[in-house]
């Protein structure tokens, strides 16, 4: 007896030693946005059981959302966020330049501009459509009411407006005041203006306002499938912005808490097949054109413009259209 | 000092009060003040009289001055029934009153938008009369009401009850009418509180954020509250112009608070 007993403590100490020695526990904080919260759910766990394989270390992934902008400046002041997944890269811009956490390059970090998923804005409409909306031309006929946030409180409200304004600039020849016009028809339509995303799916879901909901796409599909399965349908228009939500590592925060190898691990692995999977599970678009193509009957094609190419970036776009004094603010001008 | 105050020491509970009023009260606000400091006079200027801005003052205010006037009848209304009548459920009703202050503010902004939306329980019934209640400035005085609620009530309570039957019975027994007796014996001695609830509430008002931006519709110089412009000025990470218009809210406020207390003591001396 005492010998079996003996044997198997040995074994017993044998497995443990090894793993004691070597594994390590790891936690990680990853700072997002609102409408990304089930995807990072399921992601989480599937890449604690890739590292666990991988390395042998345990890593627990715990999650913070909220509006984009405020997330951010959580981080901005203090809040330790290994990573940050943000609707906008200009929120992620902050963090560099009002606290200096990240080099000024992040975008380049990681492939396809830090965003290993995409999304694009879509019209969510009435069951039969009732009002006929096609593009982005009808959001402007009179008559029709659209809901919307408010660009200066919400991120992906910022992505609506510009994918108008894409849209106004290739119908005039690129003019801009013409496209100024388009947008200040089409938010004389707009009547109430939501601080945020989910506000506004509320306004149009539950309080039953609005003929049209301007939204992202995985909101959208969210709330065909299970706000109210048969009560809506979604239109997409014939052009739209490539919303492209950034990642990054925080470096001031992985250097400090020793977890850099495990933070950029978990952000690359957004770009494996598994991960992709996920992402457009959850609707928001895969990166990987063979996962996309797989989703092919989800996502609807349509000319996607991108932020750079039509607007020169964040930067440049926030400073035009969003800041004080900006062509938003003219559309309310008084 | 008096020897037989409870709390020993004047100089060491005057102390502790200003330590933890500086902690708690005093430095948070100054640096509101400091980071206003980083604009210059003229910028804050620019910032505080745009447009843009004093439309949202005078959203504020009213919508302010008009759910804490509503709150002066129907607290007085709800503190006198609650002091002067046995009913049964009375304590249960008494326990109903502080609520607004345990619920989420959002929650309620959103509970209350739900209700009174045009398909909503109750906003249906305005809506066949072609009005709104909500996304407009009626929506947000409703919004400050429910929030606002408990101070007039709760400030009042105690004075009522302090307030003796035996007065009014000495006055009617002279020959007051109800109406004399409610104007020279109640008025006079429960008007302070009524101005310190009043008070409350309007301060209250001016500062409350997530119940009326679900309820305001949030339209640019229509019904966009100053804390929600303020709140769109840190979307851009704007710290000093959003602490510039703090700072205008936090003075108006106090300024209110404080005239309103010079008020109370004045109306102290009057003699009934």
């Amino acid at each position: 007896m005492k010998n079996v007993t003996g044997k198997l403590l040995t074994v017993f100490i044998l497995t443990i030693i090894p793993l004691s020695l070597f594994a390590k526990e790891v936690t990680l904080l990853n700072v997002s946005y609102d409408p990304t919260r089930e995807f990072y759910e399921e992601y989480n766990s599937a890449f604690a059981k890739y590292w666990l394989d991988k390395t042998g270390d345990k890593v627990t992934v715990r999650q913070s959302h909220g509006g984009s902008g405020k997330q951010a400046r959580s981080v901005i002041d203090g809040l330790e966020a290994d990573v940050v997944t943000l609707a906008l890269a200009y929120d992620v811009d902050a963090l560099h330049e009002k606290a200096n956490l990240i080099p000024a390059d992040w975008q380049k970090r990681f492939k396809q501009n830090s965003s290993p998923y995409t999304s694009t804005i879509v019209f969510l409409v009435r069951a039969g459509n009732p009002k006929n909306i096609k593009d982005w031309n009808d959001l402007t006929k009179p008559g029709v009411s659209v809901i919307t946030p408010n660009p200066k409180t919400s991120g992906g409200a910022r992505w609506n407006y510009l994918a108008a304004w894409a849209y106004a600039l290739k119908h005039n020849n690129g003019s801009e005041a013409k496209a100024a016009e388009f947008l200040s028809a089409l938010f004389k339509n707009v009547p109430v203006l939501d601080s945020g995303a989910r506000g506004a799916t509320i306004t149009f879901v539950e309080r039953g306002i609005g003929d049209v909901f301007i939204s992202w796409e995985n909101e959208a599909f969210l709330a065909v499938n299970k706000l109210g399965k048969g009560k809506f349908e979604i239109v997409v228009p014939s052009l739209s912005i490539l919303a492209e939500p950034p990642v990054a590592v925080v470096d001031k925060v992985v250097d400090k808490r020793g977890t850099l190898e495990t933070a950029n691990a978990y952000l690359e692995y957004l770009y494996t097949p598994q991960a992709q999977e996920l992402a457009g599970k959850h609707y928001y678009r895969p990166r990987d054109p063979k996962v996309l193509e797989k989703y092919g009957n989800v996502f609807v094609k349509t000319e996607l413009v991108t932020i750079d190419d039509v607007f020169g970036g964040w930067q440049k776009a926030q400073t035009a259209h969003f800041s004080d004094g900006g062509t938003f603010d003219k559309i309310y001008k008084r | 000092m008096n020897k037989n105050n409870v709390i020993p020491g004047f100089g060491l509970s005057l102390g502790y009060t200003l330590l933890f009023l500086s902690l708690i009260v005093i430095i948070p606000l100054s640096t509101i003040i400091i980071s206003v400091t980083s604009m210059s006079f003229g910028e804050f200027a620019a910032v505080v009289t745009d447009a843009r801005s004093l439309a949202s003052y005078k959203v504020t205010l009213l919508t302010s001055f008009f759910a804490a006037s509503a709150n002066l009848i129907i607290g007085f209304i709800t503190a006198w029934v609650l002091t002067r009548y046995e009913f049964p459920g009375k304590s249960l009703l008494n326990a109903f009153v502080d609520l607004p202050f345990a619920l989420p503010t959002a929650v309620a902004g959103v509970t209350l938008t739900a209700l009174y939306a045009e398909n909503g329980w109750l906003g249906a019934i305005p809506a066949k009369f072609g009005t709104k209640v909500v996304f407009n400035s009626w929506g947000i005085t409703l919004a400050l009401i429910f929030v606002t609620f408990p101070f007039v009530v709760r400030s009042v309570q105690p004075a009522l009850e302090e307030l003796e039957k035996e007065l009014e019975e000495a006055a009617a027994s002279l020959g007051a009418a109800r109406f004399q007796t409610v104007r020279r014996i109640i008025l006079p001695i429960i008007s302070p509180s009524l101005i310190t609830g009043f008070s409350l509430a309007f301060a209250r008002g001016l500062g409350e954020y997530g119940s009326v931006i679900f309820i305001s519709g949030n339209m640019p110089f229509q019904t966009e509250i100053t804390p929600l412009l303020i709140v769109t000025k840190l979307e851009q990470y704007n710290y000093a112009e959003a602490n510039a218009l703090a700072l205008v809210t936090l003075l108006t406020a106090f300024a209110v608070l404080f005239a309103l207390g010079i008020l109370k003591k004045l109306i102290r001396r009057i003699p009934a």
